[in-house]
């Protein structure tokens, strides 16, 4: 395996550190997966990782597994050169290409070497693309009809950055043969992950019920209705995984951007919510509006005074009613 | 003389290439080019404001809760916002935890794999080093990613996840601390404590800061076990303390702002003289060797055209100067002008800061940050708020976060119009110790740094190169963003 970073901030590496409890090297290793180069981890350096990689791109040296971190910059005027490869005349585009041709499967780390990501925000000065897609348009740096070796196409690891499990689980399961097209989504992302919606599992779940919205932040209420949460429409598993521990995006109060999406940099106003005639503009996934909005009357209707109250606190400050103790 | 070009150069955070001139085995000249240029500056102009908390931080995937920081202290000043004393703490122990995983991280996988090279077989320490330290299996990275995902956890506890988390703004941090998660931070902080002890300093943290001395420091190398004893051997046999020298001058904008004095304090600090206030205003970024026009300018009224095709450019990075000088930033700097004592002695034995003393000062800062995450648990007031209301009326005006990140200072100048971002300048420590030569032709940093290096009949591929380059922990993606 190859893992290669592009136009990046370096931050899908340094998530993907934090992985297990031998980390990440060791879970690579009992995977079988021999690394022959990590910007962040290989003792090769200059002239020895140039002649690497010239040996793979000359099939002379076997590739399984190519992994690209960050945008493909093909600025400017489509010549790469915002991001060429130190110590060669070549941009990383040119690079990840004759990489790509050769590799059995090429993953996209992170949501830029998936859909370009934020660097391609407009008024995007870098021409930042995915490898796959430009955006959710299907075509990315590696053009429409790439398949790799496997017959694969680009498997994107979403996310920004994307949980270490998603990164280690897919690349794992790549090196078992046991993730085949079929296991993608539109988009290429691993259904095992991309199935689910960040909402599922948040533990503002009774805030969400009755619609006891968070108004400031710190508040402890469901903070899709004002505070631009995005959580019931993104993918990913992230409230049902733990991050950091026994974190998630929700829990701390960060409103979900769902950075699992294609083209998620192009809002305006991350942490406000879009509306219109006083109703979100982003409504939960699969649900009409009309039920939403009847739905949502109701249940604000029927907030328990304890949900309303401590929606707009930053800790509870009526708990739930419970039977006296007794002496 | 012959000129060389190096690179990839990994094990830093993005891409480096080094042009090298020669001559009978010593280096003559060097530039340093940051070959990534993102366009965040750009992205960030008519967005509203508080957009800044969500792409900033997007900069670096090393150093995000730094860009965070950076970001909601500016817009602070924009917004007039007194923020809540929690928020101020719950930050800084987030800021701590990022900056203790970026020195150990930089220590353990960055910077001492290049003494397991070949090129050192043979040195009594050899056989250590390389049981230690040798990439992917060596006891360092073993013992240390686990710690790190370990400590890592405070994260999930104050801002969800780690990197890239909206949980630092203006007015404080989204999440009040109930008593379980103050007790679960405290247990964390013991734990990293108890580990960086006993893998890498070898004595407590208290016993290691008494060290005053250059001879304080020699007999604990010698008694002691753990990677910092180890490499202060390695550095004692190879060199160290006269490799790389700095420009001279060192800066801090000041450490973990508190409610009242930061942690470390702010100033300039040179060989010759004490610590001098920073003249902020004095702060330029010169074009004349970037991949980018415009004259030079404060980063107040500063902006970003690039131009790729720009026959004297040689790097996507500006050089930023104070009051015309380049300056040396990180550990090293902060914890000179913060006047720690034993840093300050090793940096009296030469004048100049060198691989040892830029390696030294990020493990002092390490087991000083310890105790300030202990004080600051202890100060959170179980009672009190963690995030302050902006104002109701969209921001207008223009402010600057001055922080300092794991590798020194970082500063973003922003400006508002009627709610939008109408400018937004950045300035990353390694634009600073990485800069090209301005207009007057200085060399930045560690271009100043690696002259008169002796590379020897290995030129370009000398391991001394490494060791310099990668002494400033240096961060690429930051340097040009």
């Amino acid at each position: 395996m190859i893992w290669l970073q592009a136009g990046s901030c370096g931050g899908c590496t340094m998530s993907a550190l934090e992985v297990g409890t031998r980390g990440l090297v060791a879970d690579f290793a009992a995977s079988g997966i021999d690394l022959l180069f990590h910007p962040s981890l290989s003792l090769a350096s200059g002239a020895e990782v140039v002649a690497l990689f010239d040996s793979v791109a000359a099939g002379d040296t076997p590739l399984d597994i190519l992994c690209v971190e960050g945008s493909i910059l093909a600025g400017p005027n489509g010549s790469g050169r915002f991001n060429r490869f130190a110590g060669t005349d070549k941009p990383v585009m040119t690079l990840v290409r004759d990489l790509a041709s050769v590799a059995g499967v090429t993953v996209g780390i992170g949501s830029c070497a998936a859909f370009g990501g934020i660097p391609a925000a407009a008024p995007d000065p870098t021409e930042a693309r995915g490898l796959a897609f430009d955006g959710s348009r299907r075509g990315g740096a590696l053009g429409l009809d790439y398949r790799s070796r496997r017959g694969l196409p680009v498997v994107n690891v979403a996310g920004c950055a994307p949980h270490p499990g998603w990164v280690v689980e897919t690349l794992t399961a790549l090196a078992a043969g046991l993730l085949n097209a079929e296991d993608l989504d539109g988009f290429g992302r691993p259904r095992f992950f991309a199935d689910h919606l960040a909402h599922h599992g948040c533990s503002r779940n009774e805030f969400y019920e009755f619609k006891a919205s968070a108004e400031r932040s710190s508040d402890r209420g469901c903070m899709m209705e004002h505070l631009g949460c995005k959580a019931t429409q993104a993918v990913g598993d992230c409230n049902q995984r733990r991050w950091n521990g026994s974190g998630s995006c929700t829990d701390g109060g960060s409103t979900c951007i769902a950075c699992t999406a294609p083209g998620f940099e192009a809002m305006a106003g991350f942490q406000t919510t879009a509306k219109l005639a006083g109703i979100p503009v982003g409504l939960p996934v699969d649900m009409p509006k009309a039920w939403f909005v009847a739905l949502a009357a109701l249940s604000k209707s029927a907030t328990p005074k304890r949900v309303r109250d401590n929606s707009r606190a930053d800790r509870i400050v009526v708990p739930p009613g419970r039977p006296q103790g007794g002496r | 003389m012959t000129r060389h070009i190096v690179g990839p150069f990994n094990r830093v955070e993005g891409d480096l290439e080094l042009r090298l001139d020669i001559e009978a085995g010593v280096v003559t000249e060097a530039r340093v080019t940051a070959p990534l240029y993102r366009g965040f500056e750009q992205i960030l102009v008519g967005r509203p404001a508080l957009d800044a908390l969500a792409i900033a931080p997007r900069i670096c995937g090393i150093c995000s809760v730094s860009q965070s920081i950076a970001a909601a202290s500016a817009l602070r000043a924009i917004a007039g916002v007194e923020p809540a004393p929690n928020g101020i703490l719950a930050a800084n122990i987030a800021h701590a935890v990022e900056n203790i995983a970026d020195h150990l991280t930089h220590f353990a996988i960055f910077f001492m794999p290049d003494f397991t090279r070949p090129a050192y077989a043979g040195r009594h320490w050899y056989e250590a080093a390389v049981a230690a330290f040798t990439p992917h299996t060596g006891r360092a990275t073993a013992e240390l990613l686990p710690a790190r995902a370990r400590l890592l956890h405070v994260m999930g506890l104050i801002a969800g996840k780690w990197p890239h988390s909206l949980a630092f703004q203006p007015g404080g941090t989204t999440h009040a601390l109930d008593l379980g998660s103050r007790m679960r931070l405290s247990a964390v902080v013991e734990e990293f404590a108890r580990f960086f002890e006993t893998s890498f300093i070898g004595v407590s943290a208290e016993a290691f800061l008494d060290l005053a001395t250059p001879d304080d420091l020699f007999a604990y190398a010698e008694a002691h076990d753990g990677f910092l004893p180890l490499f202060l051997k390695i550095a004692a046999d190879t060199g160290c303390d006269r490799l790389g020298p700095g420009p001279g001058l060192l800066m801090g904008l000041g450490g973990y702002h508190g409610v009242e004095a930061p942690l470390f304090r702010a100033g300039v600090f040179g060989a010759d003289r004490d610590v001098a206030v920073i003249d902020v205003a004095a702060i330029a970024e010169d074009t004349s060797h970037a991949w980018m026009t415009g004259e030079p300018a404060h980063p107040s009224i500063g902006d970003t055209r690039p131009d790729a095709d720009k026959p004297a450019g040689y790097s996507f990075a500006k050089a930023p100067r104070l009051a015309g000088k380049p300056v040396e930033v990180g550990a090293v700097a902060r914890q000179a002008v913060d006047g720690h004592r034993l840093i300050r002695a090793v940096l009296a034995l030469n004048h100049r800061s060198s691989v040892t003393s830029r390696i030294l000062a990020r493990m002092v800062e390490v087991a000083r940050l310890i105790g300030a995450m202990r004080g600051w648990i202890r100060a959170i007031d179980p009672k009190g708020p963690y995030c302050a209301d902006m104002p109701a009326k969209p921001l207008d005006g223009t402010g600057a976060g001055l922080i300092e990140a794991a590798r020194g200072s970082l500063g973003h100048w922003v400006e508002v119009r009627s709610g939008r971002i109408a400018r937004y300048q950045i300035i990353a420590p390694t634009t600073w110790n990485f800069s090209p030569r301005d207009a007057a032709g200085v060399p930045g940093p560690l271009e100043q740094a690696l002259v008169r290096l002796e590379v020897g009949d290995d030129g370009p591929e000398a391991v001394a190169v490494q060791h310099v380059v990668r002494s400033f922990d240096p961060c690429m993606v930051c340097t040009a963003h």
